[in-house]
């Protein structure tokens, strides 16, 4: 008879004393390799001048100091851009952006996955083998592109193309595949319902933690872009490039704004992860 | 409106072949008639991705056979571009090297690690899973959160590692870490692996969570004797796909590598010792405005990228069989 091992929240098989315990070790190594960087991040956003320049430099602070933060608000403020239409320039954009992914994204991902026009797999295929490829590839071309549709310097540049990102997608359709069954399609059409109905009513509400996550992953491409380099006016900058124009006013205000930069797409991961982890249940790929 | 539908169905079946009597054409073309709805719904995103995509790989392959600025149309010189690549131009190789250098060793760690951690953190409990999976998540989606590494390692004694080895007595003067050959290749490296936990991580991890229990139960009863057994035998192919999709997005991130080397060490990176095809695409784009060649590199850069990808995908799908 075999020993099982009982824990908490399941019955285990074939586990051994030493390889749970080296597993925690490489485990505890690794968490404090990935989150130490960012321990020191948040802590030196929040020293103040005199301990800042401390050598050795020291792993916590003593007299936690807001002052930094108050800085970069200051510094970006001075610029002649007030910092409101920075924090306008991110929401539209991201929204626009985003909005736009989701709509012809998911409404792209149904076709492909339920009405299977013929040629959807060349589609499909195409979308997977746009995977394999990192935009440094199409960069100049794009940029020739983006200049003969006269898009350089506006809000298009920034909102446009991000509609044609296909990790998203990918996500969303593997997710109907694998989540709505056809034959529940194939009833609602017998019913008479059209495809947009059926796409709006039925099959979206099934697919929500999958619309989530790309909401999600666009957001995050978004805000991470940062400043690029097609967009010189200041008032069509986003806080995030804006934040980055001022990291080199001090180390300390510079930390500060890593710390803001990073906190937002975090806690949004925080929030979704569960869904997100549901989605990403079904991204395989089959051969 | 039911009744109406009724009516016009035995129409159609009435008027229509069966599929058998059709040739191929006409039953793609009767196919195509009723899924009409299904290409209006594809087009928008269609239009998006062709012009986006599709087209800007198509015309850098076609550009990459002629010589362009920009200003002139371009001039047809078929192979010259990159014959000066592969024999002329020295720059080229070393960013061809330390491309492949970076690809070989970021790509199959990160992927290695992604799922090893995955694996790990795949039997805790739930709310502790959770709590990991953000802390190793969390770089990879933070944007340029890595130039923190720039701050630990800054070159003067007020860095974090020069201010501690410098207390310790290891060293006497402070080291400056992104501009000594010795240490930039090593720490670009770290530094990518530290970002690079990120949706294959993910898929990872739901992919470990959706295989049965049952399956490990049986496993145990046919004489599967400890873990490592049990992921040969039972998890690493129930997980195929999610094998699969995990290595394109790792090949796919550590060729494009290059973003992170200019941020730390500034460009050209000390002796190009990183200098990557990336940093050349950018160099001939931006600077030289030789389209033309750019377009070579960047052709080169996806032929790479892709043969890589479609070669262990291949090898992938034999797992298991």
């Amino acid at each position: 008879m075999k020993k099982l091992r009982v824990r908490k929240h399941a019955v285990v098989l074939n586990r051994s004393v030493a390889g749970d315990g080296g597993i925690t070790f490489i485990l505890v190594i690794m968490a404090i390799f990935m989150f130490l960087p960012m321990w020191y991040l948040i802590v030196n956003s929040f020293k103040p001048l005199g301990e800042m320049n401390l050598t050795p430099p020291r792993f916590y602070v003593m007299k936690p100091t807001l002052k930094n933060y108050i800085d970069l608000f200051t510094n970006i403020n001075a610029t002649w851009v007030p910092i409101s239409r920075y924090i306008f320039n991110t929401i539209f954009i991201s929204v626009a952006a985003t909005v736009g992914c989701l709509v012809f994204g998911s409404m792209a991902a149904y076709s492909i996955s339920k009405i299977r026009f013929p040629g959807y797999n060349i589609v499909m295929n195409l979308i997977i083998y746009s995977l394999m490829i990192s935009s440094t590839v199409s960069g100049l071309t794009n940029f020739i592109i983006y200049v003969q549709l006269g898009w350089l310097n506006t809000y298009t540049i920034s909102i446009v193309p991000v509609w044609a990102s296909t990790l998203g997608l990918y996500l969303v359709k593997n997710f109907m595949d694998a989540n709505v069954s056809d034959e529940m399609i194939e009833a609602a059409r017998i019913d008479g319902a059209t495809e947009f109905f059926i796409y709006l009513r039925i099959v979206m509400p099934l697919v929500k933690p999958a619309w989530l996550t790309l909401i999600i992953t666009t957001f995050q491409q978004v805000w991470n872009a940062g400043a690029s380099g097609y967009v010189w006016s200041e008032q069509l900058k986003t806080f995030n490039a804006a934040i980055t124009q001022v990291i080199t006013v001090s180390a300390g205000a510079g930390s500060a704004s890593i710390v803001l930069m990073m906190s937002v797409p975090i806690i949004m991961f925080i929030i979704t992860q569960s869904q997100i982890v549901e989605t990403m249940a079904s991204s395989g790929m089959k051969d | 409106m039911p009744d109406n539908t009724a009516v016009k169905e035995t129409k159609n079946v009435k008027v229509q072949k069966s599929r058998k009597e059709m040739t191929k054409w006409e039953w793609t073309l009767h196919e195509m008639k009723r899924t009409r709805v299904g290409y209006l719904m594809v087009a928008p995103f269609l239009l998006m991705f062709l012009v986006f995509t599709v087209v800007p790989v198509a015309l850098s392959i076609l550009l990459s056979f002629t010589s362009f600025n920009m200003f002139q149309w371009p001039k047809f010189i078929f192979m010259d571009n990159y014959i000066r690549l592969f024999l002329d131009d020295d720059l080229f190789m070393t960013a061809f090297k330390n491309t492949m250098m970076f690809a070989i060793t970021t790509g199959p760690t990160s992927y290695i690690l992604s799922f090893m951690l995955a694996w790990f953190i795949n039997e805790l409990s739930p709310r502790m899973r959770a709590f990991v999976t953000v802390i190793f998540y969390a770089p990879s989606i933070s944007g340029a959160v890595y130039l923190v590494w720039g701050i630990i390692f800054q070159g003067d004694i007020y860095g974090y590692v020069n201010g501690w080895l410098l207390k310790l007595g290891i060293i006497s003067v402070p080291i400056i870490w992104f501009k000594d050959a010795k240490y930039v290749v090593g720490l670009c490296i770290m530094v990518a692996l530290w970002t690079s936990l990120g949706t294959a991580f993910l898929s990872f991890i739901a992919g470990l969570q959706g295989i049965d229990r049952h399956l490990y139960e049986a496993g145990a009863v046919d004489g599967i004797k400890n873990r490592w057994q049990e992921l040969w035998f039972i998890t690493l192919p129930t997980m195929k796909p999610m094998l699969m999709f995990g290595a394109v997005l790792a090949i796919t991130g550590s060729f494009g590598f290059g973003g992170i080397v200019t941020a730390l060490c500034g460009t050209p990176s000390v002796d190009y010792v990183a200098w990557t095809l990336t940093h050349h695409l950018q160099e001939y784009m931006t600077t030289r405005f030789e389209f033309g060649y750019a377009s070579a590199i960047s052709v080169v850069l996806f032929l790479i990228m892709f043969g890589a990808n479609i070669g262990i995908q291949k090898l992938l799908s034999k797992v298991g069989q």
